[in-house]
């Protein structure tokens, strides 16, 4: 069978909106596949046997059969297929790392470009909500037992979702005004419109779930009491949402954000829109932004859409070793952002208690480190200035505390991460953690991935059945 | 969620107090924490401190002073109206314990935050000697209340409208002079709480301030509310709002709250001329 098709090397190319128009708006940069584009694509696929590509996917989204029912042109088939494994298609299909996760699998990969996984599951997504009507699938009869979930990011969701379906009654408790984690605050309008995260979220609260907005857990309620009062088990999933920053002079100036509050105050408070919104944002004519990954990229690329005539991605190691996708930094070339590889910010300068610079060092790549990439080291008498009116620190985040350490049974590693054990169960009998405070900063699918692995073990627990050992 | 206005009084020309339903903040309250409000849909997040609360009857009872958009949008809305967001309580809880003499200075809105905790003190076993103190007669504000929790009140005003003719620093130096004082709880503008912290600097009197940097989220998430103290940063939010005030680096923090003037303007002229959204 898989013999007799010629192969079609390249992928269908997806439309985007124009560099040069899109950097000035908010609207999504990707345009997605339209049927028939969809369609070619799909017929590229071998449908493998052994399915190399489901193996590379954290939520095991049975991938060949989705693309046949794309291929012959039924979107609904397909996307209940996705929806079999996985809540969150819309979002996934444009976030998602497909390049390292089931792409980087595809058969079709070693000779040429692997299927176009993400942009098909986009297609199959959006298209359900094109037809009106969302498709619920089958919910088992209540259970009788409550389950509470902390935080609203992609693992709660999925944990939530998963075990809504088995007939448990779930409650989200979330600290924010706005469901959906780092989808809503931190993620960009130009790469996930936040239509689609409350699109997606309405489905699982559809499937029974309740969310509570307001609720910091650790403050405003105990996950302790929680548990004494009625709830038979717990997930947390609260990320890893704690920024840092460099520890440098002059980091408290006005005009240095963290990635985090940046990013917050122009997506989840919509400080784009200022002053039809409240919260205010400081627009930088000369912006920036410290580090290398999707998080640098995406402040870069919000402030370029924020009107800055010059924005500088300042990365302290050379392109070959950011971490950001291949996809997103040909996106940020292409809007403008330029790259100042090997370069450490060292004094951020002030005027007026407003920052005018960075005074940095030059780098160079020296023997490898822990990760494996090679480590920069400064160049002697190499200093040099940036001058800028806007800094972002992007350099990384670590756990929060603010719920842990109210939970002194609770036991976490050396870095402050929830340890769990292969089912996702902590030190506490019947509590549960998955995502980025048990990973640290991590993806979108594996936060899902964990989320379904603790709703698989919760839903044991309840079911009465003892945990495998 | 929803947080109904039950009760509203203008205190003075700029400053409201508003009961507002919110049984599980009031459920888990201690002095010296605070809200993060969210008015409307378009708001903004600020904060605002728990001048007291009632478990029983699941309220919080906050004090504000009109000071620009939100505080006005807020001072505008009515009995029976909702808050979109209220979320707390936030912050680390005052410490208290028995210190022996305490002197709490308040200073203009500061005063309501100052209420709860000196009352936590007096009914601790502190002698609770209070300093508060305003422009003028009329924009003082919870005088019966703080001396109702305070072994003595001194009331100063700028003009001599009430009490002595001064600043609240001035009465507290006096009595640093005089018997002196085992810990200074100082709660204003952030300009008195600096003079203040410079006033008992000499005498080697342990001095806590509340901070009130900008905030965004209250969790600890963003670092807006970023202040240094001993050198070091720290988020007011979650390891706040109190800080030693000779610790505390007060010309950041003066310049960090004036971080969005400009926009501040925009946007209170906007409310004032009555263009807000719904
Ligand atoms: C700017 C940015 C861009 C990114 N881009 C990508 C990308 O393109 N692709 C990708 O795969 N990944 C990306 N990531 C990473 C990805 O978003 C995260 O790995 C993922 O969101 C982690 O999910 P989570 O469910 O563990 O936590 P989060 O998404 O962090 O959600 C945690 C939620 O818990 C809430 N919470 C925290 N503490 C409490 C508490 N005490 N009580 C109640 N609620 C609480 C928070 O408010 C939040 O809503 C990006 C991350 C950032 C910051
Ligand atoms: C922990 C804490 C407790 C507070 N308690 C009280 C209180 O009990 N009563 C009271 O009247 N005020 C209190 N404040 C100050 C109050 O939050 C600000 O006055 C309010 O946010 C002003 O908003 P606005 O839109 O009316 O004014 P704006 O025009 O936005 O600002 C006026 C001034 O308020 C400060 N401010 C602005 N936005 C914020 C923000 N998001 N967070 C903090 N400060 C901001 C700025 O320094 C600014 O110069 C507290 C602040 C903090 C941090
Ligand atoms: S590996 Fe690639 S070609 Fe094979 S089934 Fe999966 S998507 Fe299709
Ligand atoms: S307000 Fe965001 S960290 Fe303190």
């Amino acid at each position: 069978m898989e013999k007799k098709k010629t192969l079609k090397k390249e992928r269908i190319p997806m439309r985007e909106q124009d560099p040069q128009e899109r950097k000035s708006n908010f609207d999504e940069v990707a345009c997605g596949y339209n049927l028939e584009e969809g369609m070619a694509e799909a017929d590229r696929c071998l449908e493998c046997k052994k399915q190399p590509c489901v193996a590379g996917c954290p939520v095991e989204v049975d991938i060949p059969g989705f693309i046949k029912r794309v291929k012959e042109g039924d979107l609904r088939a397909a996307i209940m297929a996705i929806k079999d494994k996985n809540d969150l298609p819309a979002i996934c299909g444009r976030v998602c790392p497909q390049e390292d996760q089931c792409e980087k699998f595809c058969t079709l990969g070693k000779k040429g470009s692997p299927v176009a996984i993400g942009r098909l599951e986009r297609l199959a997504a959006d298209a359900e909500v094109a037809m009106g009507e969302l498709s619920l699938p089958e919910i088992a009869p209540p259970t009788g037992k409550k389950v509470v979930v902390i935080g609203s990011g992609p693992a709660s969701l999925t944990c939530a979702g998963d075990l809504a379906r088995l007939g448990h009654e779930v409650t989200i408790l979330e600290a924010l005004h706005a469901p959906g984690g780092v989808l809503v605050y931190g993620i960009p309008e130009f790469r996930l419109p936040k239509a689609i995260v409350n699109r997606e979220v309405e489905y699982v609260t559809r499937l029974g779930v309740k969310i509570q907005y307001d609720q910091v857990v650790g403050r405003t309620v105990r996950l302790q009491d929680l548990l004494a009062n009625g709830y038979d088990a717990g997930f947390i999933g609260i990320g890893a949402g704690l920024p840092w920053f460099m520890d440098i002079p002059g980091e408290n100036l006005n005009g240095v954000y963290s990635a985090n509050e940046y990013l917050t105050r122009s997506n989840l408070m919509k400080a784009y829109l200022f002053p039809e919104y409240d919260t205010p944002l400081k627009r930088g004519q000369r912006v920036a932004v410290v580090g290398g990954g999707n998080v640098a990229l995406d402040s870069a690329r919000t402030a370029l859409r924020l009107g800055a005539e010059e924005v500088f991605l300042v990365y302290r190691r050379s392109r070959d070793e950011m971490p950001a996708r291949a996809e997103e930094i040909h996106h940020a070339v292409e809007e403008g952002v330029q790259f100042k590889f090997l370069t450490l910010p060292t004094i951020i300068e002030g005027k007026d208690g407003m920052v005018t610079g960075m005074e940095c060092l030059r780098m160079e790549l020296g023997e490898p480190d822990e990760s494996g990439r090679r480590r920069p080291v400064p160049v002697e008498h190499s200093e040099f200035k940036i001058a800028c009116d806007l800094v972002v620190m992007a350099i990384g985040t670590s756990a929060n505390p603010l719920l842990t350490c109210t939970m002194p049974e609770l036991k976490l590693n050396r870095r402050g991460y929830i340890e769990v054990d292969e089912v996702g169960e902590t030190s506490i009998p019947g509590i549960y953690a998955g995502g980025d405070i048990v990973t640290g900063s991590a993806t979108v699918i594996e936060a899902m991935g964990a989320g379904k692995k603790a709703a698989r073990a919760i839903h044991r627990r309840l079911a009465g059945e003892d945990k495998e050992l | 969620m929803s947080y109904p206005i039950i009760f509203k009084e203008q205190m003075s020309e700029q400053v409201f107090a508003l009961r507002v339903r919110a049984p599980q903040i009031a459920a888990g309250a201690l002095p010296g924490q605070f809200a993060i409000l969210r008015i409307n849909e378009g708001g903004e997040r600020f904060p605002l401190t728990l001048a007291d609360w009632s478990a029983g009857e699941g309220w919080i009872f906050l004090v504000f002073q009109v000071v620009g958009k939100s505080t006005f949008t807020l001072s505008k809305l009515q009995v029976g109206d909702e808050l979109k967001d209220v979320v707390g309580p936030l912050g680390l809880p005052s410490e208290i314990e028995k210190y022996g003499r305490v002197l709490c200075v308040g200073g203009g809105v500061g005063i309501a935050a100052l209420y709860p905790i000196a009352r936590a003190l007096k009914a601790t076993g502190n002698r609770v000697d209070s300093i508060i103190g305003a422009r003028s007669q009329e924009l003082l504000i919870l005088e019966k209340e703080m001396e109702d929790v305070s072994t003595s009140l001194a009331i100063m005003t700028d003009d001599g409208s009430k009490g002595a003719k001064g600043l609240v620093t001035w009465a507290l130096e006096e009595e640093l002079k005089g018997e002196g004082a085992d810990l200074v709880l100082a709660i204003g503008p952030a300009i008195m709480m600096k003079f203040a912290s410079a006033v008992t600097a000499p005498f080697k009197v342990p001095t806590r301030v509340s901070l009130n940097s900008i905030m965004l989220d209250g969790t600890g998430m963003c670092g807006t509310c970023r202040v240094e103290v001993c050198g070091k940063t720290r988020f007011a939010c979650v390891e706040g709002p109190e800080f030693d005030g000779n610790e505390v680096d007060w010309n950041l923090l003066l310049n960090r709250l004036g971080q969005y003037k400009q926009e501040e303007a925009v946007s209170y002229e906007q409310a004032r001329s009555g263009c807000c959204r719904e």
